[in-house]
Order: C-alpha cells, then structure tokens, then sequence
C-alpha cells in the first residue's frame, strides 16, 4: 500500500541508501501531501533516522533523489528544519539553553552576522512555546532528558519552516510533555506545514499521525494512517527481517560493489 | 659495503649487543603495540612514551648517574603516573579521554624538559648522553644496558605469552570476557603495564618521542596481511624487528644520526607498503577488485544483450553485428570492443564474418543473468512492494551479484515463477 | 625588559594556541591538534633549506601545506584505507615528524635548526632576535610581530565565524542541515592550527605546543560552563601561564618553554581539584548533597 499525492511537499525517488557499501535502505519510492503530520514506523533497524538523514543529505544516497517543494534541498534550506537524536550531541557543551534554541536562526542569518533582538524573540517565542521559556539562561548541562528534548524541539521550531523532520522527538520525556509536544505538532499541521516524525511507540500512531510510513529495509506502506495501520502490514512490517535481502546487502558489501552501476559506466 | 659486512656479520662484541638490544626492544613494543592497536588505545602509548622523560630525569637527579635499573624504575613511576592521571580525568571530569591524552602528554613531557634543561645547565658531566632518551641512540647500547633493558623485554614477553588466550579474549570483546568471568580489570591492569614496560624497554633505542609510533605503526601494518591475532603478532614483531635492526644499522654508520626517526622512517615505509599492496585488504588490491568487477558486470551484460536480441528474434544461434548491439543497449564503444575481445578469448563469443555469435557457454551465462534480473524483479515487486516500472534499475546491479546458491533461494521462495513482473518469460534451464 | 618581551610572546603564543584549542578539545579532536603540531616539522625544515633563512612567509606557507597534507592523510588512511581512526593519526605524525628530524640532521650546519629548538624553542632569544626595517629603525622583537600577527588572524578567524565554528563544533550535522558547511569550516580551523603551530614553533617547539593548545582550554572548561567566558578565560590563563612559566625557568634555571607548559599544567591541577564545575570538589560535594537528600526523602 504506497500512496501517491499530487503536488507532493516531499518527494522521494527510488532512493537506495548504504553504509560501507551495505544497502540499509533499499529503493524508497514515496509522495508525501502537504500539512500532514507524519509518522515514520518501524521495528529497530528498519532505517527510519537513515531515511531522513539521507533526505536531508547527511548520508549520502546511493542511487536514486529526494525532492522538497519540488525542488533540490541546497536551494530550499530555509523552508526545511532538523530535529535530530538527542544522543547525537555532547550535552556537556558549555552552552545555554537559549545559544541553543538561537541556532535555529543561524540558517537565516547568513556569514557574518549575529544574531539580532527579533531572532532572540523568535527563540524566547519557541522555548514558551514548548514551556522552557523558564530556562532559557539556564547551563544544557544541567537539563533533564525530557528538557534537553524540548530544547532541540524549541530550537527546530525557531527555523520557522515549512517542512520539519524529526528523529524521536518523545524518546525520554514524560507523559505530559509527550501531550503537550504532540499537540504543537498538530496545530503547526493545522496551519499547513508538514511534519514527518520517527516514532516507535505503536500504541499512540493513530492518535498522533495522519500519515503513516512504515518502514522495514524497504517501504512496506505509506498513505493515510487508517488505511497503512493495518494489521497485516504492521505484521510485514514486523514480522522479522526479509533474510534473503539481507544476505544480498552483505553480497553487495563484501564484493565491493558499486550499489548501482553508474550511469555512465552502463555496458 | 664495509660497514654493512662489518656490521651484519655480528663479529664486533659490541654490534651483537646493539643488535641483540635492538631486536629485544623493538619485539617488546610491537607485541605490547599489537594488542593495544586492537583494544583501539593506541594514543594512549604515545602519552606513556612522552610522559617516562621526567621519570629518566628525576631519576637521574637523586642518582646523580645514568645506573639503567634506577633510570628503568623512574621511567616505570612517571610512565604508569601518566595513565593514572588520563583515567582520575576522565573518570572525575567533563574533560574527554581525547583532551586529557594530549593534556597529560604535553604537560608531562614539558615537566621532563625542565628537569633535562636544569640537569644540562648544572654542569655534571655524568649527564651527557642523557638527551638520547629523547631521539634514541641504539648504537650507543652498553652491555650493561643491553643486559637489564633486555631482561625486561624477555619478561613481557613471557608474560605476554603466558596470558595470551586471556588478552585475545580481552582485545576481541571486553563485555564478553567479564562474562565469561575473566578478571577483565586485572587483565586491563597487567596490559598496560605491559605497554608502560614496553615504552620504557624501547626508549633506549627510539627515543620517548618517537617511541609511539614503535607501537601504533607494526600492528597497523600487519593488521593489513590477517585477520588472526596469531599470525598478525608474529608479522608486527617481525615488522618491529626489520626497522628497529635496520634503524640501528643506519645509527652505526653515520654517527651524527639519531636512531628513532630512521627507526619510525623504515616502519612507516613497511606500513605504506602494507595499506597499499597486502593483498586483500591493500588499497590497490580493492580498487583492482572494483576493476574487475565492472569487468566481470560488463561481459554478463555484453552476453545478457546477446540472449535479448535472440529473444526478440527466437534466435539463439545467429551473429550479432556491432550495430545491433549498439542498438539493443548503450555500451561505451571502447568498453564493449574489449569485453567482446575478451568473451571470444574465454570462449563466451565466436566471431564470424557478419558479427558475434554465442557459444553454448556463452547462452547458459547470458541466460542466468538475465534469469537473475528477472527474478529479482519479481522478488522486489512482491516481497518489497515496489511497482514494476521502478525495479529495473536495482536488478540491473543484483543480477550480477547473486551466488547459485542464493539464486536456489530466491528460486524456491518465489515458487520457480514462469514469468517476471513485466510480463517476460524467466529462463530456466 | 627582556623579560617582559618573553612574557608577552610566551602570552601571544599562548592566546593563540589556546583560542583554537577551545575547539579542538570541544570537538574531540585534540589528538589532532597533537598530529598537525608534529606533522608540519618537514615542512618547516624544508622551507627552511630552500628559503636558506627564517623567512617566516616561506615557514608559513611549508608548513600549511604540511598541515593540510596530514589531515589529509589521517583521511585517507582512515576512509580508504579503513584503518581505525586512532592509529591514523598516530602512523601519519610519527612518520612526518620522524622524516622532519632526519632532515634536521641531515642539513646540520647548512641550517640554523636543530633539535633542542624542535624540542623546546628558543623563546629565550627572542628578545636579542630583532626586526630592523630598511631604514635601519629598530622594531623590536621579530617574535613579537609574527605571534601578534598570528593572533590578529586567529582572532578574526573566530569573530567573524563565530557562530559558525560554533554551530559547527556543537552539532555538526545540524550545521549542515541549515546550510553551513561542516568542511569549510574545519578546514579553515585546521588551516589555522597549522599557521599557529608553526608562528609557535620558534619560541616553544613543535611538542609542547601541544600544551598550549590542550592546557589552557581544559583548564577554562573546568572553570565555566558558558563559551564565552571560556574564551575570555582561556586568554587569562594563557597569561599566567607565560608569567608564570617565565618566573619558574629563572627560579630553576630551565627551559622556559618546558616550565611554561608545567606551569599550564598546574593551573589545569588547580582547577580540577577546586573548580566549580566538575572540580573534584564540587563533584564530592554535589554527591554529598545527593546523598543527604536521598536520605532525607527516605
């Protein structure tokens, strides 16, 4: 079940991807429609973070595009924002939260400047948004876990995109914050940006997401989340590796092969 | 030539000492070397190496003399020091292991420059020769020292040796050996004594500031010949060995050179050699594999596009001309002249007057690869959800890759279908 | 006065060192830092030959390119040459360092470099070494206008990529999600290493500029938890680094540029036993704090 849209706000186009030669993700092909609010669903593995890394050119595509309003990421930057892992920085960083949350603006600001007194609203604006607004002089170091993610949420925010991705924006945070996080993310769907997040708990997909990806090494199914959540394709998507492809990837990767014959060596 | 006869056919007492010195001190550090290569500590040893100089200098000021046991324990004290510090930081502090490596290193080395100027500046003659701790002077080994710093190397190696099974464990997977019950903090403990015994055995010949790379660089390079921990001991000693002989060979002949960089210049030329030319892991070695597979993709496509064009035609036996096959697929004209050499060489093609036809070789192999694409076609289209017109591209590069014994697999899963997604006939035998 | 120009260069030197250090330990790459400063000796020495004097432009440019070649190198062997990163770095800088000392022998006597100045510098003649312009006016200490040049340079470097290096340093693929380029940037910091390893190479030498550029950063990322104030914190030390390590050479009669880099590390000792943040400390103490409200909520 893989859904098509016109007029897509993301494309993605026979994208393969591989680490060390490794194909992790094999020929993701998918359309997603504006303003929805995406969940990317799949067992530990399954390539969810890789698929949006490689979206937004942070692993490198072995064959195959990604495609944001139409158009290539390098000349629409400014309309796409990043939430990524928690885990992925060094939380020890002599930073606070606001230098954080400021980063956002970096994007906007181009070489050279500083950020200015609207940017640092823009920032105090977002950190309330997600309820730190408390904290905004405070140390990262001194964050919980919980805190530290709704900082990077805060700091996604303050791009003030159309497009945002987000690799496990709940992973560690309460009950509460999970509520009040979610419900941010529903209003800025509501006003016609598209946010598309890895998520892994099953129990909450239908109440959060509109749109659902799963995804398992290859894209079991994408589309509106009541016809994707179903019990048979959460069972494909789940029930286990497909072995067969996973010792072709090692083939791949030990014979040194180029993931696809490039285009101009065709013979 | 002399020096070279003189000097290799061991008749001067005193050369068979340096010799003998040299090959303990240089198999020391490179079997100690290995294993901390593995267990991926190799800076480490370069902070040990720098942080013995104030040890040899404390050393030498209480002695007021160059006695080797004492310079061995002062070396030992400040050596072992410096991998108490790295871990009180790093285990007590947001400071990374990286930070304080270089930290320790530096500072400690700063120390024990201090205390080498303070020394020279005094005036005791007892301390000339003192600074060939700092590049190494193996011709310049006495007996004396040849006898304490090589009964230190025969220990480690014994120790080495008597723990063997217990290190590879270690150097392989540490969670596994604390499974398995081994003592893993007593066995950390012992290695790097060990390394700190190796940096202070090697010292003499290479120098505190080189010493690292008497470490690091012999277990990088046999790393590149095995994967068997074995063999890659043996290689890295005898690595070890070659430039620490050589180095010192070199240090004999001309007087005026300090023996650890020739030392570290010959093992980086035998670690060059080795990233670019050992065989399966070389460099060379794996771009000529990625030469030969392109090869080995265009001869199948070469005969895939000739078992095509019998298709089209219900012809399997008839010659193709240069221009059909241009047609049928879009060869580089320069590629496909070689790989068409090449097929009628095997025995793949033969050539007659109106172009290239298949031999019975040829037929079977053109027809498994185009089995193979159509196979894994139909395998994407139904156990990866692709749509057909989007699977062709990946089954272009998997048709080559698949063994016959996963081609049995894919076979068996797909049931031996009849047809591929497109609606083409797979070919069977 | 004579003191006071080895302080202020040892100061220069120092500020230098220290400002990129605060992004290479930030970034883990320290080691690296420890690789460029042994790496550019070939290169130092070669210009050195060629030039036949101390031409700082020459040294510069030898060694830059000597810089680049490392981190490239380190790279290659560990891209394509899967060789683990650690080992990397240290075959690389052995190797180029060990080929820089043999050079240093092998043109003994048709170069003013030898060993000890590898080693250690030759921050003690910098006030006799003068820079006297064409009409013969006497400049002061040649040292002076490099490092303070040098400095000027680091200086603009992280005033003007400020937010980028800092961007970079703390998240680099964010950075490259919003368009700043992660390899532009550590290549011009590297770039910077390099130039400032080599202006330090004359007073300090090629190894215990590695104390400069690892000691006085630690030391303030003990001392703060805020960038800036670490910067700021990081001149500070460097200043009392080279006074400090002035007074102890004289006191001991030494090197000063190995008791500059044992003065460094004292103040490093100093901090980690009784800094705020992460001190020894205030760990003990913020422990004992834990525990007593573990045993009040209990």
């Amino acid at each position: 079940m893989i859904k098509h849209v016109e007029n897509p706000v993301l494309e993605v186009h026979d994208l393969t991807v591989s680490y060390a030669r490794k194909p992790v993700l094999w020929d993701i092909d998918l359309t997603l429609p504006q303003g929805s609010l995406v969940g990317i669903v799949g067992p530990n593995g399954a390539g969810k973070s890789t698929l949006i890394k490689s979206i937004l050119d942070l692993v490198p595509a072995s064959s195959g595009y990604s495609k944001l309003f139409g158009d290539d990421l390098a000349n629409v930057r400014r309309r796409v924002a990043y939430m990524p892992q928690r885990e992925s920085v060094d939380w020890d960083f002599p930073a606070s939260v606001l230098d954080v949350v400021l980063m956002g603006r970096y994007g906007k600001l181009g070489l050279f400047k500083r950020p200015r007194k609207a940017d640092r609203e823009v920032a105090h604006e977002c950190l309330r948004k997600v309820g730190m607004e408390a904290f905004a002089k405070r140390q990262i170091s001194q964050l919980s876990g919980g805190q530290q993610q709704r900082v990077f949420l805060a700091r996604a925010l303050a791009q003030e995109a159309d497009l945002y991705f987000m690799d496990e924006p709940f992973a560690g945070v309460d009950a509460a914050t999970e509520k009040a996080i979610i419900g941010l993310l529903q209003e800025m769907a509501e006003q016609n940006k598209t946010v598309v997040v890895v998520h892994h708990d099953l129990q909450s997909v239908v109440q959060y997401f509109n749109w659902v990806l799963l995804l398992n090494m290859r894209l079991v199914a994408s589309g509106p989340t009541e016809q994707v959540f179903t019990n048979e394709l959460l069972q494909e998507a789940y029930g286990g590796k497909l072995t067969l492809l996973t010792e072709v990837s090692e083939l791949v990767q030990k014979g040194q092969f180029a993931a696809r014959e490039k285009q101009g060596y065709r013979g | 030539m002399e020096a070279f006869v003189e000097f290799f056919s061991l008749r001067d007492p005193n050369i068979r000492y340096v010799v003998l010195g040299t090959i303990l001190l240089t198999a020391s550090s490179a079997v100690v070397g290995t294993f901390t290569f593995l267990q991926k500590k190799s800076l480490v040893g370069d902070a040990v190496a720098h942080a013995v100089l104030p040890g040899v200098c404390l050393a030498f000021l209480l002695a007021e003399s160059k006695n080797p046991l004492l310079l061995i324990v002062g070396a030992f004290v400040t050596g072992w020091l410096s991998l108490v510090v790295i871990d009180t930081i790093t285990r007590n502090s947001k400071i990374k292991e990286d930070t304080a490596i270089g930290l320790v290193l530096s500072v400690f080395f700063g120390v024990g420059i201090l205390l080498l100027t303070n020394i020279q500046h005094s005036g005791n003659a007892a301390q000339s020769g003192l600074d060939s701790f700092l590049f190494g002077k193996a011709a310049a080994l006495l007996p004396n020292d040849v006898r304490a710093f090589g009964i230190l190397a025969v220990l480690l190696l014994a120790v080495v040796g008597l723990l063997y099974k217990e290190f590879k464990i270690l150097a392989f997977d540490k969670n596994y050996a604390a499974i398995l019950g081994l003592p893993v903090r007593a066995l950390e403990l012992t290695l790097t004594t060990l390394t700190v015994l190796a940096v202070v055995v090697g010292i003499q010949a290479v120098g505190v500031v080189l010493m690292a790379a008497m470490l690091i660089t012999p277990a990088a390079a046999a790393r590149f010949w095995t994967d068997r921990l074995s063999i890659m001991l043996i290689l890295a000693t005898t690595f070890g060995v070659i430039s620490g002989v050589t180095g010192s060979f070199i240090s004999y002949t001309a007087t005026a050179m300090p023996t650890g960089p020739w030392v570290v210049v010959i093992i980086s030329i035998i670690a060059g050699i080795s990233f670019f030319f050992a065989p399966r892991k070389g460099i060379f070695f794996r771009v000529r594999r990625q030469m030969n597979n392109r090869r080995m993709i265009l001869d199948e496509n070469i005969l895939k596009t000739f078992f095509n064009l019998g298709e089209n035609d219900h012809s399997f036996k008839e010659a193709r001309s240069w221009d059909q096959l241009l047609v049928e697929r879009h060869f580089v004209p320069r590629r496909l002249r070689n790989g068409l050499a090449r097929l009628r060489r095997q025995g793949f093609l033969e050539r007659q007057s109106a172009g290239w036809v298949l031999t019975q070789a040829g037929f079977e192999k053109g027809k498994r690869t185009v089995r193979l694409h159509r196979l894994w076609e139909l395998y994407l289209t139904q156990y990866l959800r692709i749509a057909p017109d989007h699977v062709h591209e990946d089954a272009e590069t998997i048709e080559h890759v698949i063994t016959p014994e996963l081609e049995q697999k894919l076979q068996e899963k797909l049931g031996f279908p009849e047809v591929d997604p497109h609606q083409s006939e797979i070919p069977y035998r | 006065m004579e003191a006071f120009w080895i302080i202020l260069t040892g100061t220069l030197v120092a500020t230098s060192c220290g400002l990129l250090g605060n992004y290479l330990i930030l970034r883990r790459m320290a080691m690296m830092g420890d690789a460029i400063s042994h790496a550019v000796l070939p290169g130092i020495v070669l210009a050195f030959f060629l030039t036949g004097t101390r031409d700082t432009i020459a040294m510069l440019i030898g060694a830059g390119l000597l810089g680049v070649l490392t981190t490239f190198i380190i790279d290659f062997l560990h891209k394509r040459g899967k060789l683990q990163a650690d080992a990397s770095i240290g075959v690389t800088f052995t190797s180029l360092f060990a080929i820089g000392i043999i050079l240093i022998s092998a043109f003994a006597g048709q170069v003013d470099l030898d060993q000890d100045c590898v080693l250690y510098g030759e921050i003690a003649y910098v006030p006799i070494d003068l820079w006297i312009s064409n009409g013969g006016t006497i400049l002061g200490p040649r040292a002076i206008w490099i490092s303070g040049g040098v400095l000027i340079l680091v200086l603009l470097l992280i005033s003007l990529g400020y937010k980028e290096l800092y961007l970079t340093t703390f998240d680099p693929s964010y950075a490259g999600v919003v368009g700043i380029s992660v390899g532009l940037w550590q290549a011009l910091l590297m770039g910077a290493v390099s130039m400032t390893t080599v202006a330090s190479f004359e007073s300090v030498g090629a190894i215990l500029v590695v104390a400069f550029l690892i000691a006085p950063p630690a030391t303030a990322y003990l001392l703060t938890t805020r960038f800036r104030t670490m910067l700021w914190l990081t001149v500070g030390i460097a200043f009392l680094t080279s006074t400090g390590g002035y007074v102890l050479a004289v006191a001991i009669d030494g090197s000063i540029a190995g008791a500059m880099a044992t003065i460094a590390g004292i103040l490093f000792a100093i901090a980690f036993v009784f800094g705020p943040e992460g001190g020894l400390m205030s760990r003990r103490k913020k422990q004992a704090t834990l525990e007593e409200s573990t045993v009040s909520a209990a």
